[in-house]
């Protein structure tokens, strides 16, 4: 791939992700935010390709924007609000405050991230990023923190049913 | 190429716009949405640094992080259901059993 297609194609990716991330903030429905943050995991998902993170960008896709979003659009479902209970989003100074923290926190950020120059990507072999590699990798070195990953979910599956549960 | 500060700085304003959701919305559901933005403005850090050193790693842990995000959101929408069951309501706001008064 050409540097200048690369670029292209990182701009194509980032404008709506950006968009649709503020999509979920500006969002009064739960249901169109929910939407907006599909939208977001697949244009995100779309970077990590251009990052070559082939295997990430599909859990990304099958993990995020299915099952995740499906439990989020489960609980909306379930708790049917009415407009009087989702309630007017009224910007009181304190929340001013947050925005302001928030924006401040990004000029932070990005204006170390300019300060510490132009990082050039390292060339990488055609396997890096695969499924082939990153499963290597993962049932290797971090074979641990895998095995402890099914025994957090198993943690989450019962303390889902627990909290949830009417009558314990 | 797209310098590796593109990224880095792409993920910094998706983690703010999170930040700022979190800060702003009053609708618990949609606060977790913003939090899920936050884990994935966190796990393209991870895999832009990944790229740039060339090392895997990266990718192992933000599979580990969408791992934990996936438990995050089960445990924390349940959290949501019960607090609507006991108190009718999922406005941040109004949910202040805990505040200090």
């Amino acid at each position: 791939m050409g540097a200048s297609a690369e670029t292209v194609l990182f701009w194509i990716f980032a404008v709506p992700l950006i968009a649709s991330a503020a999509g979920v903030v500006a969002a009064r429905n739960p249901v169109h935010a929910a939407m907006s943050l599909v939208s977001a995991f697949f244009w995100l998902a779309g970077i990590y390709v251009l990052l070559t993170a082939h295997l990430l960008a599909f859990v990304q896709v099958i993990v995020y924007a299915g099952a995740i979003m499906v439990l989020f659009l489960f609980v909306v479902m379930l708790l049917s609000l009415t407009d009087a209970e989702l309630g007017l989003e009224k910007l009181s100074a304190l929340k001013w405050v947050g925005v302001v923290g928030a924006a401040g926190m990004l000029v932070l950020v990005v204006s170390a991230l300019a300060q510490s120059g132009p990082r050039a990507m390292r060339a990488v072999g055609a396997d890096f990023g695969t499924v082939r590699a990153v499963g290597r990798i993962l049932f290797t070195q971090y074979l641990l923190p895998f095995e402890a990953t099914s025994v957090l979910l198993l943690v989450a599956i019962v303390g889902a049913v627990v909290v949830a549960k009417e009558k314990i | 190429m797209v310098p590796g500060t593109h990224y880095l700085a792409l993920a910094a304003f998706l983690f703010a716009i999170g930040f700022a959701g979190v800060l702003v919305k009053k609708n618990a559901i949609i606060v977790f949405m913003c939090i899920e933005l936050m884990l994935n403005a966190a796990n393209l850090t991870f895999i832009a640094f990944a790229r740039q050193s060339g090392s895997m790693s990266g990718q192992a842990i933000a599979f580990f992080v969408i791992a934990v995000a996936a438990a995050e959101a089960a445990v924390g929408l349940a959290i949501v259901i019960a607090v609507y069951r006991t108190r009718g309501t999922i406005s941040v706001d109004e949910v202040e059993a805990l505040r200090d008064r």
